[in-house]
């Protein structure tokens, strides 16, 4: 309960007029109370944030990851226009589709230097590069897409060519052929379209609209450059 | 007070005859955006469709006029950048259908970049000449060697970074050194039409569209047919060079002029010959030896057995 302050000391000897000389008439009437409770919310309200996932074990943390990575495996795989992909972003899948195409499509040393397949930092380099350019272009453009969100849909949209590439390294396991080669293009075509399909689910509502074919065509281009590497792979 | 008298204006009549009459007269250039190289282009002036028609080449005064209202942004940030990117998907293929259908007498630049030279067109028409380059040369090489036993295929890889190098190097230098060719020639000779160095680029990265269905088309193994479409894709884009920087030089010395436009065609001649001897296997030669060495091997084979 407040009551009226006191002046700090007489007002009447320091000045004829203080500063705060109206203070002392002032008093809070009982009707307007002032009291209450200072709680801290407990433990019920605030999520145990900071500590647990400290103090979760290697294994938990992993399997979160692991269980994102795969959920935007299969948003790819069946594509729908839904924002998982470009709300919790993440580069882990990109990264490991990159790594696996590019060591699977780099030539042996023992291949002779000039002509042959890419090596492994040229795979690398294309894939990265390109998708920055792509990403880039679409922002100078006028997209209104964050730099890693679109990077994160390029890189998983290369997922079906990265199964395109595996089945064709088991066919190319049989006889030599043409029929070999129909098998193999059919298969790059199809991986191609689904991925062109995915990323353009993913990509085209970020864009201005009297500009989508100017932002979608290079990444028409890019998974074109991918499908005849894989294509063209020869062991 | 003036007196009536005072405010009569004198005549100087045309540029060149005064010139003309006297040599020595300071002259000073007002023209274009071509002079300051810090400002890379002349900006994009609303509704100046018509007045392009009107004036023809003249409008480098409104150009220079207009100059400070655009690009205000300081080449450090991203949206200076994205005011080269200002085109949208329908002027980007009508650049693309001017390129391929030059019309004698409307110039490209004035026609259908009107200041506003986009770097989307450049990029992206090179990287798919690139690649259409690479892949092409590629499978032409594969289906002439189809039936010879001792052909192993091989994807080629390194050539594409090699189209790479050289188309970009020519998208960009040639540009660059034309550029400054026409500016030091600007410093000497008075010239109505003076091109920015972002507009140059634009108009050669344009006339390379025609290259990328020749250098499908240049799978078809026949001499003769591939020769064709040589001289086809130098026409029509020889052309739309020539026609763009003719009114730039016209008014220089007629040597020099000619030498220009000479040079022009020349370097670009220069590119699609250079891209069809190295990317692309001749071919009828590649066949008469291995068919004159498999029999020989069969008949050593008998002779051994």
């Amino acid at each position: 309960m407040a009551e009226a302050a006191e002046s700090p000391g007489d007002p009447r000897t320091t000045s004829p007029r203080p500063l705060f000389a109206g203070l002392s008439e002032i008093s809070i009437s009982q009707d307007i109370p002032v009291e209450g409770e200072i709680t801290i919310p407990m433990r019920s309200r605030i999520r145990e944030f900071d500590s647990s996932t400290l103090n979760e074990s290697v294994q938990n943390t992993i399997m979160r990851d692991l269980k994102a990575v795969g959920k935007k495996f299969m948003h790819v795989l069946y594509p729908r226009k839904s924002n998982t992909l470009l709300r919790d972003w993440d580069l882990w899948g990109p990264l490991v589709l990159c790594v696996t195409l590019a060591l699977m499509l780099q030539r042996g040393s023992a291949d002779n230097e000039n002509d042959g397949g890419p090596q492994f930092a040229e795979v690398f380099v294309i894939i990265w590069f390109g998708a920055v350019t792509i990403t880039l272009n679409s922002k100078l453009l006028g997209g209104n897409i964050s730099f890693f969100q679109s990077l994160c849909v390029l890189g998983y949209c290369i997922l079906p060519l990265t199964v395109a590439l595996l089945v064709c390294r088991l066919v190319l396991l049989a006889k030599p052929g043409p029929i070999n080669f129909i098998v193999r293009l059919f298969v790059v075509i199809v991986m191609f379209a689904w991925s062109i399909v995915a990323s353009t689910a993913f990509l085209a509502d970020s864009q201005p609209p009297n500009r989508k074919a100017l932002a979608i065509y290079p990444v028409f281009l890019f998974y074109f450059v991918i499908s005849w590497m894989i294509l063209t792979f020869a062991p | 007070m003036a007196a009536v008298d005072d405010l009569q204006f004198e005549e100087f009549g045309d540029v060149a005859t005064s010139l003309a009459a006297n040599p020595d007269a300071t002259t000073i250039n007002i023209e274009g955006p071509g002079e300051s190289p810090k400002r890379p282009g002349p900006p994009r002036g609303s509704g100046r469709e018509e007045d392009d028609e009107l004036l023809g080449n003249d409008d480098s005064d409104k150009t220079e006029l207009l100059a400070g209202q655009k690009k205000s942004s300081p080449f450090w940030t991203f949206e200076y950048y994205q005011t080269f990117f200002d085109v949208d998907t329908y002027q980007v293929f009508d650049r693309i259908k001017g390129s391929l259908l030059p019309i004698p007498g409307k110039n490209f630049v004035r026609l259908y970049i009107r200041s506003n030279p986009d770097l989307y067109g450049p990029f992206w028409i090179c990287a798919t000449l690139v690649f259409a380059i690479a892949i092409s040369g590629n499978l032409s090489n594969f289906l002439i060697h189809l039936g010879e036993k001792s052909y192993h295929y091989v994807p080629e890889f390194r050539k594409v970074s090699i189209a790479a190098t050289v188309i970009y190097a020519y998208a960009w230098l040639v540009p660059f050194a034309l550029w400054g060719f026409l500016l030091w020639r600007n410093s000497k000779v008075m010239n109505i039409v003076s091109y920015s160095f972002l507009e140059i680029v634009c108009v050669y990265g344009y006339s390379l569209f025609i290259y990328i269905p020749t250098a499908i088309l240049w799978i078809i193994p026949q001499k003769a047919v591939r020769w064709i479409l040589v001289m086809m894709a130098l026409g029509i884009s020889g052309s739309v060079l020539a026609m763009t920087f003719w009114p730039a030089v016209r008014e220089d010395n007629r040597r020099v002029a000619l030498a220009t436009i000479v040079t022009i065609v020349l370097l670009h001649t220069l590119l699609s010959v250079g891209c069809l001897a190295y990317f692309f296997d001749a071919p009828e030669v590649d066949h008469l030896p291995t068919t004159a060495v498999v029999p020989n091997q069969t008949v050593t084979a008998a002779k051994s057995s």
